[in-house]
């Protein structure tokens, strides 16, 4: 509207345009003022979007505190350490304790599963299968991530549950012995010493699930029939378990890992992969001189965005499992729930409080999920500084 | 699995240069352990209690490549047994992965055929008892249909504005930087919390009540990340060139945008927008809770209960009765079917695009 030029309106927000190119100050006419509103209508309306995103995750945050805070006001227990879930009743007693440990194991189990099988599938796609049998079988992974997960869930309660009871009877009479959490333990801390590097945290952590393993191995054989073995049915049957659930939400999450450790294994420099096997390497060590190394930092991004997912979903594991509230240690014997399984479940007939207390369930797997987002994609970012700086 | 095992991939390097020297695994020794392999696992199904064709062929491919280690660790030396093992339990890892898909589309497609018909296309589940046979999604898939076209409607436009200021107004400011990084926390956000958000802020807080209208709202959040990351990505592909030649004959920026940017990336944004609505048309856990399900026809989205092929799935699929479990497996078909339509446009207009 007034004579000035057209300055850019800029702000905090935008002094640099795109690459440096400016649009020309100076229109033909002498219509400067009238276009740049225009123009500068435009770029505010994209900025007033972009700023709109920020508001709705801060909305999502503020509101689920908000309508949680009576609710957990309200609770007599300890909302981190009780065991129950009855927001409903009078006092209303709940905590969050058996809900995000069956979160985490029915994530952590999902993930053991998928992740060998993820890497397995993109080493084929990109080291050993012809060009003309990849590309198909990448659109049949990418084919698994479009399939909703109600239908998983239908899948999962429908068929897989009742042809894994042979499985699990087998798993129950012949793995009992081992102990499962310790070599998890053991894993985690090949995982840290790996993202860490090869330093004295790296090499404590290896040392460390490495005893527990050989500790509990011994523990494990000595009272094998008593122990609480994850795979101790304690004379129940086996049926809708964690495990059922861990295996649908592995399908779940098989392509979003495939197709990150996919795109890195691509990348691998074919002079890298070309040296390996010039010095007389087999394919296998080619792989794993060159291909793995590089795309380590990709493989873990993509575990961990999996691990989102897994923990995040709903549908299947609200279809699968019973809902119980204990801590599930035993994950063959139909026992468990998940935080977004609980709110599915119990939203339905939940009062006042109850809704408030599922709200801050939901919260609590807000900020976990966030927490495991934000760290996947800080990895991603430091390979892409790392990559960057030494090209 | 013998067959994939033991020829090498065609047009993959080869390892050939490794038979130069030493001993070399005599071609009859594979098959060999192959029909070991499966003998002893036929053996294991007719004999012992292991029973389950899943099972016996896993048991054979084990057997398989334990053997085939073996034998080649003898003859041929422990790097090129290792070498062998590793393929084997790659291929293997292929087909454990390609077991689930097959069952789940094939279990789905049996199971689903049977009820897809006129009846149970143009049928609401309205008056259909526990005890009844009948039924059918006609309204669950009016409610999903204008659902998805609501949350489009609204989060297309947003995603695509978003997308254009990331990408052309604000490559390197901090308020952009903190936008894409927030886009990437919002694709990680599990779906249930976004129809929690809509149910504490929208239902709760503003006294609404559960209609299409807030289902669309919770797909709206989840389309958002979707649709801004595939536009950002198709515009960072728009030559440079074609904007600077557009601001050297001064044209504005925002025409420049709206008239050379946008429309020479369209094709691939439509793609990104398919494969969004894809996504969200089969998502269950914020519908739950923001639209209620309904067995009436509701084509109103903005008042009362409207039902979703997903929600329908997700409550006949808990209910016992046999018959109940046939309607979810026939609604499961119908979205399926829908979801890859989606999908085959997307790739017909990704295709046309690159012609």
């Amino acid at each position: 509207m007034t004579t000035e030029p057209a300055v850019e309106p800029g702000g905090p927000a935008g002094p640099g345009g795109t690459e440096g190119i400016e649009p020309p100050p100076i229109t033909p006419e002498g219509g400067k003022a009238k276009v740049s509103l225009a123009d500068q209508l435009f770029k505010n309306l994209t900025r007033a979007c972009g700023v709109a995103l920020l508001l709705l995750i801060a909305a999502i945050a503020a509101f689920l505190i908000y309508q949680a805070l009576d609710a957990l006001r309200a609770n007599k227990g300890n909302f981190i350490t009780t065991k129950v879930w009855n927001p409903n009743d009078t006092p209303p007693i709940f905590g969050i304790l058996s809900l995000l440990t069956g979160t985490v194991i029915t994530a952590a189990v999902a993930m053991l599963i998928a992740v060998p099988v993820a890497v397995g599938i993109a080493l084929y796609i990109t080291n050993y299968a012809p060009r003309r049998v990849a590309d198909p079988i990448a659109y049949i992974v990418d084919l698994l991530a479009a399939v909703p997960s109600v239908i998983y869930g239908l899948w999962g309660l429908v068929v897989l549950v009742p042809h894994m009871t042979g499985v699990e009877s087998w798993m129950n009479q012949y793995l009992l012995w081992f102990p499962w959490p310790e070599l998890a333990g053991a894993i985690i801390g090949a995982i840290f010493a790996a993202v860490w590097g090869r330093g004295t945290a790296g090499a404590l952590a290896t040392a460390g699930g490495v005893l527990g393993l050989l500790v509990g191995i011994f523990a494990g054989v000595a009272n094998a029939p008593d122990s609480i073995g994850i795979f101790n049915t304690g004379g129940n049957t086996v049926g809708r378990g964690i495990f059922v659930a861990s295996v649908v939400l592995a399908v779940m999450i098989l392509p979003t890992i495939a197709a990150i450790s996919r795109e890195v294994f691509r990348q691998v420099p074919t002079a890298h992969k070309e040296a390996a096997l010039a010095l007389g390497a087999t394919r296998w060590e080619m792989i794993r001189t060159a291909v793995l190394p590089y795309g380590q930092p990709g493989v873990i991004s993509g575990a961990m965005l999996g691990l989102g997912r897994a923990m995040g979903e709903t549908i299947a594991v609200a279809l699968v499992l019973p809902a119980s509230f204990n801590i599930p240690w035993r994950i063959l014997t139909p026992a468990g729930n998940t935080i977004a399984a609980n709110i599915a479940n119990a939203y339905g007939d939940a009062n006042n409080n109850g809704r408030g207390a599922l709200i801050a369930s939901g919260l609590v797997l807000f900020v976990v999920t966030m927490i495991v987002n934000m760290a996947a994609r800080a990895v991603i970012a430091r390979r892409a500084e790392f990559s960057g700086s030494s090209a | 699995m013998t067959t994939a095992t033991a020829e090498a991939p065609a047009g993959a390097p080869s390892d050939d240069h490794l038979h130069l020297k030493g001993n070399q695994l005599p071609p009859f020794v594979l098959p060999l352990v192959a029909v070991g392999a499966v003998g002893v696992a036929l053996l294991l199904y007719f004999l012992t209690s292991i029973q389950g064709k899943i099972q016996t062929g896993l048991i054979a491919i084990l057997l398989y490549a334990a053997g085939q280690t073996v034998a080649s660790g003898l003859v041929e030396g422990r790097r090129r047994s290792i070498d062998r093992f590793v393929r084997t339990a790659v291929i293997g890892t292929l087909l454990l992965a390609l077991i689930p898909l097959a069952a789940v589309l094939l279990q789905v497609i049996v199971k689903g055929i049977s009820k897809l018909n006129g009846d149970f296309l143009t049928h609401s589940m309205a008056g259909i008892g526990a005890r009844d046979h009948g039924g059918g999604i006609y309204a669950a898939i009016i409610g999903t249909l204008e659902q998805i076209a609501l949350a489009s409607l609204i989060s297309v436009p947003f995603g695509i504005l978003v997308a254009v200021y990331l990408v052309e107004y604000s490559r390197r400011s901090r308020l952009g930087r903190t936008i894409s990084f927030f886009v990437d926390v919002l694709t990680g956000l599990p779906s249930i919390v976004a129809g929690l958000f809509i149910f504490a802020f929208w239902i709760l807080l503003l006294h609404q009540h559960q209609t299409g209208f807030a289902g669309s709202l919770a797909l709206v959040i989840l389309m958002i990340p979707t649709v801004v990351r595939s536009t950002e990505e198709m515009l960072k592909l728009v030559p440079h060139e074609l904007r600077e030649a557009s601001f050297a004959l001064g044209v504005e920026r925002w025409r420049t945008i709206m008239k050379i940017v946008i429309p020479t990336a369209l094709p691939g944004i439509v793609t990104g927008v398919m494969l969004a609505i894809s996504r969200v048309a089969g998502e269950t856990a914020p519908l739950l809770l923001t639209i209620f399900g309904n067995d009436y026809i509701n084509a109103n989205p903005f008042e009362g209960h409207q039902s979703a092929l997903p929600i329908y799935i997700f409550t006949e699929a808990a209910k016992p009765q046999s018959w109940a479990t046939t309607r979810a497996w026939g609604a499961a078909l119908t979205l399926i079917l829908i979801i890859m339509l989606l999908n085959l446009i997307a790739r017909l207009v990704s295709r046309r695009a690159k012609v």
